[in-house]
């Protein structure tokens, strides 16, 4: 497929730019490459403001991805969200980020999301697509030229998701309640709980890692993201209850790939500092408290 | 592939092991298939799937896979005859959305109220009911959640279209209105209709006393 377009066709998309602010042509075609060029006075400013598809079967169109054509709706303090912002990082792709206002939801929110009405929401070229752990793989799908996110291998992609799913229904559930447990009997239960599930994470980095940095192997991979994006939460929970969680000798492996983790390049911009999600867990806790009758 | 490849450790009565069934019949892929007895499950089985203990575990090439959904896109990817997931980036993310949906909502929902009663029971069938109605408007115009063939979205939803009514019959409530979701109802008949789905079902009667036992178990009245 060809990465350039007839000057003839540049200049008829030119001046109708120019002449208005949006073309609505007979036919649609935007591919979803990055380009290696394109004059900037075309894809430049001009695409930003005009929406403008043409369609030529012998001619492609390449479109530098402009901030406004990915956008992830989401909120910092979320792990879910954070997923989609690491996986769209390791693919290089630009993207604008819309914090959610929540009290009320935002009309965006409830219109891309009307299902669940949460966060993250990605939206590409005005398509919605929610469920972060179904964003990451979209996003895998997608931009394929980028480093892969899953594992190629359909029984490595299988214990990926296998232990991405654990993590969402059981795992961070029951960190959650720990935060929320009435009683020290039950908060000290659940600890356990989540110890012995970071046990199981232990194992499993041994057996999927094949001695390499991550559980992706050499680099981050899905089972990484779907994990790593709760460490803020972990710690947040450490510095509440005072217990340690992910220690040096119950998961010494976890404890490096943890850090390893948060230095990488698609993570550390992204993950929340600890001191502030404390502040919120505290904000949030103080508001339940408030809002139960007594 | 020889059978011995490939073996499936499964409960009859299960929905979620009846998921795998289809996916392999679709594909032609043979297969062993070893009856788990719930109620005392083999050693082999807690050393298969030690997390969760729980069947459908299918077993290739010596190596264990468990949970459902994941076994689908496994043997999706493993055997490439009849694809199940959809080409497209975006129509994928869309069956993995409602396929998500309809385990969170639909079958939670309908689980609960087959074990309950009473005020209970009908707050549950109402959960169901609301995630009905969204399943209703995704399946309307269409001959299956695929298109014109089954696919993967069928196979995960598929379980209403023969374990609903007996847990209706079981638990004495309504969940599968016709008049309220003429589409589903179009599809529960394409569906069932198909030769492979309708080959493979388990025996209604088994079923039926199997699901009684569960719900005597939680509410011996």
């Amino acid at each position: 497929m060809s990465m350039y377009i007839a000057k003839s066709r540049l200049s008829y998309i030119h001046t109708n730019i120019h002449r208005t602010q949006e073309i609505v042509c007979s036919q649609i075609q935007l591919f979803n490459m990055t380009p290696k060029i394109l004059s900037k006075d075309i894809c430049g400013r001009s695409w930003n403001t005009a929406r403008c598809y043409i369609l030529d079967p012998f001619v492609s169109l390449a479109c530098r991805k402009t901030k406004s054509e990915v956008k992830l709706l989401g909120a910092w303090p979320s792990p879910f969200v954070m997923r989609a912002r690491i996986a769209l990082n390791i693919k290089s792709v630009s993207y604008e980020f819309l914090e959610e206002t929540f009290q009320p939801k935002s009309p965006l929110l409830l219109d891309s999301n009307p299902v669940y009405k949460k966060v993250p929401v990605l939206i590409n070229q005005d398509k919605p697509i929610c469920e972060s752990l179904i964003i990451v793989q979209y996003v895998d799908d997608v931009w394929s030229s980028g480093p892969s996110i899953l594992p190629s291998e359909p029984y490595d992609r299988a214990i990926a998701r296998f232990w991405a799913t654990y993590l969402d229904d059981k795992w961070y559930p029951t960190l959650r309640s720990v935060r929320g447990a009435k009683g020290e009997d039950d908060r000290k239960k659940l600890i356990t709980e989540v110890g012995e599930g970071l046990t199981l994470l232990e194992d499993a980095l041994n057996k999927t890692s094949r001695g390499k940095d991550f559980f992706g192997g050499d680099q981050i991979g899905y089972l990484d993201i779907a994990f790593g994006c709760f460490l803020g939460w972990l710690r947040v929970t450490e510095s509440l209850t005072g217990v340690k969680l992910l220690d040096q000798v119950k998961t010494p492996c976890l404890v490096k790939w943890a850090e390893r983790f948060c230095a990488h390049g698609a993570v550390k911009d992204v993950m929340p500092q600890t001191e502030k999600l404390v502040e919120f867990a505290k904000m949030l806790m103080a508001k339940m408290a408030a809002s139960t009758p007594n | 592939m020889g059978s011995e490849d490939v073996k499936l450790f499964n409960f009859h009565a299960s929905p979620f092991g009846q998921r795998v069934i289809w996916a392999l019949k679709l594909k032609g892929v043979d297969y062993e298939c070893i009856e788990e007895d719930i109620f005392n499950k083999s050693n082999l089985l807690l050393e298969l799937n030690p997390v969760h203990k729980k069947v459908p575990v299918l077993v290739h090439r010596n190596k264990p896979i468990a949970e459902s959904l994941v076994i689908l896109e496994y043997i999706d990817e493993t055997w490439k005859q009849y694809p199940l997931m959809p080409q497209n980036p975006y129509q994928r993310a869309h069956a993995r959305f409602w396929a998500n949906f309809a385990e969170q909502k639909l079958l939670v929902a309908a689980r609960i109220a087959r074990l309950s009663s009473g005020e209970e029971q009908g707050k549950a069938v109402n959960e169901a009911r609301e995630a009905m109605e969204k399943i209703e408007e995704e399946i309307k115009g269409k001959k299956f959640f695929g298109g014109d063939k089954i696919g993967y979205l069928d196979i995960v939803i598929g379980w209403i279209s023969y374990w609903i009514p007996v847990w209706e019959e079981v638990a004495s409530m309504k969940i599968l209105d016709p008049l309220k979701f003429p589409a589903i109802n179009a599809w529960i008949t394409n569906f069932l209709s198909h030769p492979t789905i309708n080959d493979t079902l388990p025996q209604r009667d088994k079923m039926v006393v199997y699901y009684h036992s569960r719900r005597k178990e939680v509410s011996p009245s």
